[in-house]
């Protein structure tokens, strides 16, 4: 037994010093890197600053007449929206999708299940984009992301939704409530961890997307955060400090959000993905 | 109770609705503009020209190439290293729920930020990579630049922030076993490798799919890393088709760029459609 935990404790320690070194060290160089000034931040090493240069963030920020406030404005509309409406549809598509085996609901499980698989066409989407007269409008892009990330979000839905006895709707029922009603005051509630789940995860997807955006948003109108700091990276190439004190300031949104649903992440895929 | 009353049409109008606008239709559109010279106002019918053309166009034969190189090492050491994390991760060291945490953070980082973090730490001169290398006493290496090199450092840190979903999938799986399982099995005197053998990956099996075919897809249609890492260079070293389709469209050849993405689509029905057969049937057994 002895042995065992001394194994046990070998597990800990290789594991905390491997975590440390691949996944933490790399998030270290990028912050002290950002408080550097120019010269210092080029030789690219994990030395201390020697002067805390907290200056470089407000550069950031004021750089391009506020940019980055206008680009993080239209990401976390952009993010807020999407996710809101995937919420709420995806819920309702699956539990019809689990609920009802019939024919006609097996259909059209697999033809949402066939976005998982293959790719978005992009160039004919921006075609109807404009054919609808919406092209390059906020309004556009959350529709957009909204219909790429709902074969995943459905699948989350319909996995976690096998887990809720069918019986609740048919008590439900007996009590005189329709199915609008069953579903918003009976089942909704109940899908709070998997709401939890689908809310990071797709979150941090379409904040972070920056193919789709590339292609839908052109233009610095409608600028979302990954763009300007694609664009930055042309630019600072030189000044190190300046773009990573950038790209601190972008994931620090993401870090927060996962700080409040951490625990909510495993426990909403255990009940989801895997089943489905 | 009537099933088609309670579970309404209605609630999957919705979904249907946005997915077939913004995904299907478009989908089915690209099969005729792949057969055209195309932009936003005007259209003229060419029939197979521009697949001729791409089939003939060094780059795009070179991304295909690379994704097929991008799936082997990339979606392989995904399935494989992260369910060897996982294991270890729901083993009963005790800094396991930290550590779970510390590998699910590269997921929070975007493509771009990641991009930037690994151009500084692969610099072929003053990265900390290569200041590693050199204390060791090995000479500098460039990672980014060498064009022989370039796919594999990119694949290096596409593993970096793949990890982290695949991992809580197989944690997911592992801990949805019946502990009765393992109890059994040590009775039986099974331990370490023969666990792992006879329960664990039996058991995961499913898990394991989920992995195998969201990292496969990931692979397909892989751009942003890409595109923020190498930019798909040197040369067309680190291109794959999605990021060749991109390259299309900015000059400008919206034919070409939609014929290219109708092969990428068909070559991900080819691949994945019997993968998927096999992996379903497999686990019947």
């Amino acid at each position: 037994m002895n042995r065992k935990r001394m194994l046990i404790w070998i597990g800990d320690i290789i594991g905390c010093v491997v975590a440390f070194v691949v996944f933490i060290v790399p998030f270290l160089f990028m912050f002290i890197n950002s408080l550097k000034d120019r010269k210092e931040a080029n030789a690219l090493n994990m030395k201390l600053p020697e002067v805390f240069h907290w200056e470089n963030y407000w550069k950031v920020i004021k750089e391009s007449d506020f940019l980055i406030l206008r680009a993080f404005k239209n990401s976390l509309l952009l993010s807020f929206f999407a996710v809101i409406i995937l919420v709420i549809i995806c819920s309702m598509g699956g539990y019809y999708l689990q609920r009802r085996k019939d024919r006609l609901s097996k259909a059209l499980n697999i033809y949402i299940m066939l976005g998982l698989m293959i790719p978005s066409a992009i160039l004919p989407t921006i075609w109807v984009l404009q054919r609808l007269g919406i092209f390059k409008t906020l309004f556009s892009m959350v529709l957009v992301e909204v219909a790429l990330t709902i074969p995943f979000t459905i699948m989350l839905y319909i996995g976690y939704m096998s887990g809720i006895p069918s019986e609740l709707e048919e008590s439900a029922y007996i009590d005189g409530c329709g199915p609008g009603k069953t579903f918003w005051l009976v089942i909704f509630p109940l899908l709070k961890s998997i709401h939890a789940t689908s809310i990071i995860l797709n979150a941090v997807s379409i904040f972070n997307d920056f193919t789709n955006p590339l292609y839908f948003l052109p233009g610095q109108k409608n600028v979302t955060v990954q763009q300007t700091i694609y664009n930055f990276m042309g630019r600072y190439q030189t000044s190190y400090n300046l773009l990573f004190a950038d790209v601190i300031l972008i994931t620090l949104p993401m870090l927060i959000l996962f700080l409040i649903f951490n625990k909510k992440i495993v426990e909403g895929i255990v009940a989801g993905a895997v089943k489905g | 109770m009537n099933k088609s009353k309670m579970y309404h049409n209605g609630f999957v109008f919705p979904v249907i609705l946005i997915f077939s606008i913004f995904f299907i239709i478009p989908m089915v559109i690209s099969f005729y503009f792949s057969l055209t010279v195309w932009n936003l106002d005007s259209v003229r019918f060419i029939g197979l020209d521009n697949f001729k053309t791409l089939l003939h166009s060094g780059p795009l034969i070179t991304g295909f190439k690379n994704t097929f190189i991008y799936i082997i090492f990339g979606s392989g050491g995904v399935t494989v290293i992260s369910f060897m994390i996982a294991v270890f991760l729901t083993s009963r060291i005790r800094t396991k729920n930290l550590l779970r945490s510390v590998v699910f953070f590269p997921n929070l980082v975007s493509s771009v930020a990641v991009g930037i973090t690994f151009i500084a730490l692969m610099h072929p001169s003053k990265g900390m990579i290569n200041a590693l290398i050199k204390a060791l006493g090995g000479s500098s290496i460039s990672f980014l630049g060498d064009p022989k090199i370039a796919i594999f450092s990119t694949i290096a840190v596409m593993l970096w922030k793949g990890f982290s979903i695949a991992t809580v999938i197989y944690i997911a799986g592992i801990t949805s076993i019946d502990p009765g399982y393992f109890e059994a099995a040590a009775i039986d005197g099974a331990h370490g490798w023969k666990k792992l053998r006879y329960i664990t990956i039996p058991l995961t099996k499913d898990s394991i799919n989920t992995v195998l075919m969201l990292s496969v897809i990931g692979s397909f249609r892989n751009f942003d890393l890409i595109w923020a890492l190498t930019g798909g260079g040197p040369g067309y070293a680190t291109d794959n088709v999605a990021s060749s389709i991109y390259k299309q469209y900015t000059l400008g050849f919206y034919g070409l760029s939609t014929a290219g993405n109708v092969i990428l689509l068909i070559t991900t029905a080819l691949l994945i459609f019997p993968l998927q057969r096999l992996l379903r049937g497999k686990g019947d057994e």
